[in-house]
């Protein structure tokens, strides 16, 4: 089947999402939407899914001219989506999730899932996908998870795949994994548009790329572009793509964990025994696949886990048992990993949110009294320094785009003396642009003295900022490996292998693959 | 809960959230409706619009209109004979509307036929007094719900705060201004002391406050009414479960002359409101409780306690009812009675939601609430307009502003909403199928 996108132009009032763009995607090919958060790729799918009913142009499929009012008519003609956040629900088994709206029926209305299982098997058998109908949804590991998003289409018999930010909650081993099964499925015939910001997979993935900038296409290149060239297309301007920072200088260890440990609702070790320490003026970047101990980590540090054990020190001093207040005038910076959720107050001015954390300490109040003059001025330098793209300092933060967000939180955190500074996930839904500065920014932070600790499930990243790199599986330490060890190395630890295993396996692995 | 769920949970979110928007770069405003985790209603009541709350009033008045039409009896003798001649209908329509609002108007406002030019203004004066407890309570609520709390406990707090004051009112026997002063006092710790209850569970054991402010309510109505009955409380030699009056120096003096019921109690309030203002937008203690109500994970993470916002919330919303009590006991009552409060406490609850939760918002709803009910005594008197058609009208006003796209689809405002609405509708259907 092949799909063509003419003229497609989707406006919200006077905000123009999508400017007439073309699009064709052909069968057997791998199509990528590369752009920017916010660049207007997810809109777009929305309207080829039917989700959204395009302001101008057309869809065709085979040639002729379509209307979808819905997701219903987008899969009747052939259309799969996986969405970045999967549709499943977590206590049904595989089968019944994806039964789920195309149920069918014994006589009497009662539900035949063999048909299904049925199915499930064939498609699984065919492109090697190892799942079984009967599992629990929340038993199987987000790869397999993802799988059973794909097989739902393919049993609706999708011919065109939409694959929306697929790789964002993989591990590296689960990436390659879904690239095989891409090149399993293009063989047999399926169309997959598949979405992403990552250039490094794009490259790998694909057979055209058509970058999207602003709403509008910027250009169709094909994936023997340089990432270079991909970036600043994106962009819409030169990026450096590696960051050049100095080496470390590590001075005294002031941040020491032991033995530390956060139990769970159920009994089970959210966090298990971890010890590590940073030094002034180095990066210790924690990687890991996202929901294995690094949340609870960063927040047992700010003392948000009463009944963490063990010992955090800084400065020679017991953090645990504190306050959070009293550990952030301590001198502890902290970017949590959702900014929406735990770094901003959204109906808050952008001023208000420069201060969270610091409205009660001079010069921002006095006693009880706040001085929203000096809050202000304060917002607008800080503004100006990070440069956050906004008309007002006194507009609610949460009409920002997610890096001018990130800028914020990032300008409040080390806008005050630092002991230690702690960013989890520093640049997720950030903008290409703003990534390089807010890196930067942190290692400024590091060559100032402070012990930095960053924590990101993208690799790129980590190799990016890392001085040292700690890998967390299933709460537990996996190991404290140099700042360049390889992805593969990495990827093993991610997967729960010690760091002496997967060191000796790695070695291994990248004499026998050379195409890495 | 493995990422995994979180991750579908996320999802549901994320695609209901209105579109990316780019065209604009760098200033793009970012999905608003996954800002915030508070309760969606919680969220539209702090910062639904004033135009809204101003078109729900007008609505809810033209409907209150209609209705006094259809019930009057001439409108139904002209109705009898509308298809000769349906002129008659409308316009005894129009003059039952009319005559009645006009009535009440003259009973809230100025009236002018009274004698001098200083009573004909004594509607208004009597609107003010009426909205005092309305203005008070309806703070109370309004701080609660900043902080992201729902307080349906000000009737319960209102009596409390009436219970409080009054006994030092009447059993203590103070010098004048002194006297007051620990009458008002007691008031307010009376109201705190409510208000403390359901703070304190909430922080330390995560009752939900609605159930225990409307429980809280029962046990103060009938604690009052149970006191009335022991000598410390009943008034001696009266059977009536009735205090004796208040000592001359624990009442809010009559600040116009006593031709007039208005009582310094307004003044109290016009300050309350000012204060509550103050604290609200101003003070590190109002900066905690908003950041508490807006989203209580970021002040967490920012090292503000959310347990303590609570508890200290709740106590000032008590108190702030609590002050209704006095104004009720000291100021117009004068004797406490099981009735003190009247409805006072729910009707605060209206009042928060009109004023949209801020402080002057409150103020003029009060004052508004306080029209109609001054008004609708007057409206009954000389048009025979029952006085229930002022709570019907009280409650559309609620009503619509319960429902904000209501009012905007019938004043045919904000299209621009349409596209994520759609949005919301097609994804439902997605995610299912």
């Amino acid at each position: 089947m092949k799909l063509e996108l003419q003229g497609i132009t989707k406006r919200f009032g006077s905000l123009v999402a999508n400017d007439n763009i073309d699009l064709v995607v052909n069968p057997g090919q791998v199509h990528c939407l590369l752009g920017e958060n916010g660049a207007g790729k997810s809109t777009l799918m929305n309207v080829l899914y039917g989700l959204y009913e395009p302001s101008d142009g057309h869809i065709l499929v085979d040639g002729k001219p379509v209307t979808f009012r819905g997701p219903g008519d987008a899969m009747a003609a052939g259309i799969g989506m996986v969405h970045q956040h999967f549709m499943l629900i977590p206590v049904f088994t595989v089968a019944e999730n994806v039964a789920l709206g195309d149920e069918h029926t014994k006589a009497g209305g009662i539900l035949d899932l063999d048909k299904t299982r049925a199915r499930i098997r064939e498609i699984s058998d065919r492109y090697g996908f190892d799942v079984d109908p009967d599992a629990l949804v929340e038993d199987l590991p987000v790869g397999v998870q993802q799988r059973v998003e794909i097989i739902k289409a393919l049993v609706r018999k999708a011919e065109v795949l939409i694959l929306d930010e697929p790789t964002a909650v993989l591990t590296p081993q689960e990436t390659d994994e879904l690239i095989q099964i891409i090149e399993e499925l293009k063989a047999g015939g399926t169309a997959i548009v598949f979405i992403s910001h990552k250039l490094r997979e794009v490259k790998a993935v694909s057979d055209v790329i058509t970058v999207i900038r602003r709403g509008a296409v910027v250009g169709t290149v094909e994936p023997t572009a340089s990432t270079g060239e991909l970036a600043s297309m994106m962009v819409g301007r030169q990026v450096s793509l590696s960051l050049n920072k100095a080496p470390a200088t590590p001075g005294d260890t002031t941040f020491t964990v032991r033995d530390l440990t956060v139990p769970g609702p159920g009994g089970q070790k959210l966090l298990d025994n971890v010890s590590f320490e940073i030094s002034k003026g180095e990066i210790l970047a924690v990687a890991g696949v996202q929901g294995n101990g690094q949340t609870e980590l960063t927040e047992a540090i700010l003392g948000l886990h009463p009944h963490a054990s063990g010992s955090v020190r800084l400065n020679g001093k017991e953090l645990l048992g504190m306050k959070v207040k009293d550990i952030i005038r301590e001198g502890v910076g902290f970017v949590p990993e959702d900014r929406k959720v735990d770094g901003l107050v959204g109906s808050f001015s952008i001023a208000e949110n420069m201060i969270l954390n610091w409205y009660n300490e001079p010069p921002f109040a006095k006693g009880m009294a706040m001085k929203p003059s000096v809050v202000l001025k304060n917002a607008r330098e800080k503004v100006a320094e990070f440069d956050v793209r906004t008309q007002s300092a006194e507009a609610p933060v949460s009409t920002l785009s997610g890096g001018n967000q990130q800028k914020v939180v990032l300008a409040r955190e080390l806008s005050r003396p630092l002991n230690l500074f702690i960013a989890s996930q520093p640049t997720r839904g950030v903008d290409v642009g703003s990534i390089e500065f807010l890196h930067k920014r942190i290692v400024t932070e590091r060559d100032g003295g402070t012990p930095v600790m960053i924590v990101s499930t993208e690799l790129d990243e980590i190799s990016e900022l890392a001085d040292r790199i700690a890998v967390l599986h299933g709460g537990e330490l996996m190991g404290v490996v140099p700042g360049d060890t390889s992805r593969d190395v990495l990827g093993l630890m991610m997967a729960g292998m010690t760091a002496e295993e997967a060191l000796g396996q790695g070695q291994h692995r990248d004499t026998g693959e050379t195409d890495r | 809960m493995s990422a995994a769920n979180r991750g579908t949970e996320a999802g549901a979110e994320e695609t209901a959230a209105p579109p990316p928007a780019p065209g604009t770069g760098d200033t793009t405003p970012a999905p608003q409706d996954s800002e915030d985790r508070g309760p969606g209603i919680l969220k539209s009541i702090v910062t639904g619009s004033s135009l809204v709350a101003i078109l729900a009033v007008v609505l809810s008045i033209v409907l209150g209109g209609i209705l006094i039409a259809l019930t009057d009896e001439d409108v139904a003798a002209a109705a009898s004979y509308f298809f000769t001649r349906p002129t008659d209908t409308f316009l005894a329509a129009w003059e039952a509307a009319s005559s009645a609002y006009v009535a009440l108007f003259q009973g809230a406002v100025f009236n002018p036929r009274a004698d001098s030019l200083a009573l004909m203004f004594r509607p208004l004066t009597e609107t003010f007094t009426v909205a005092t407890p309305l203005i008070l309570a309806g703070l109370g609520v309004a701080v609660a719900f900043r902080a992201g709390l729902f307080n349906i406990g000000a009737q319960g707090q209102i009596i409390l705060g009436a219970m409080f004051a009054g006994w030092i009112g009447f059993s203590w026997h103070l010098p004048f201004g002194l006297h007051l002063v620990f009458v008002v006092l007691a008031g307010f710790v009376g109201g705190a002391l409510w208000g403390f209850i359901p703070g304190i569970l909430k922080a330390r054991t995560g009752a939900h406050e609605v159930i225990v402010t409307i429980m809280l309510n029962y046990i103060a109505i009938y604690l009052v009414g149970y006191l009335l009955t022991t000598p410390s409380f009943q008034n001696p030699g009266s059977a009536n479960p009735i205090s004796p009056r208040l000592d001359e120096t624990a009442l809010f003096p009559q600040i116009l002359g006593p031709q007039f019921r208005l009582h310094l109690g307004f003044l109290v309030a016009i300050a309350a409101t000012y204060g509550v203002w103050w604290l609200l937008n101003r003070s590190t203690v109002g900066f905690e409780l908003r950041a508490v109500g807006a989203n209580p994970s970021a002040a967490r993470t920012a090292g503000i306690s959310v347990t303590k916002g609570y508890v200290v919330v709740m106590m000032l919303a008590g108190g702030l009812a609590g002050l209704a009590g006095v104004a009720q006991v000291a100021g117009t009552e004068q004797v406490l009675t099981s009735g003190i409060a009247a409805s006072f406490g729910f009707d605060a609850i209206t009042v928060a939601l009109l004023g949209r939760s801020h402080p002057w918002g409150v103020f003029f709803a009060g004052v508004l609430f306080g029209a109609f009910r001054a008004g609708g005594v007057q409206m009954q008197t000389l048009t025979g307009t029952p006085i229930d058609i002022v709570l019907v009208v009280q409650s559309l006003i609620v009503l619509f502003i319960a429902a904000p796209p209501l009012v905007k689809a019938i004043f045919r405002i904000d299209r621009k909403e349409k596209p994520s609405r759609k949005n919301q509708k097609a994804t439902t259907s997605g995610g299912a199928a």
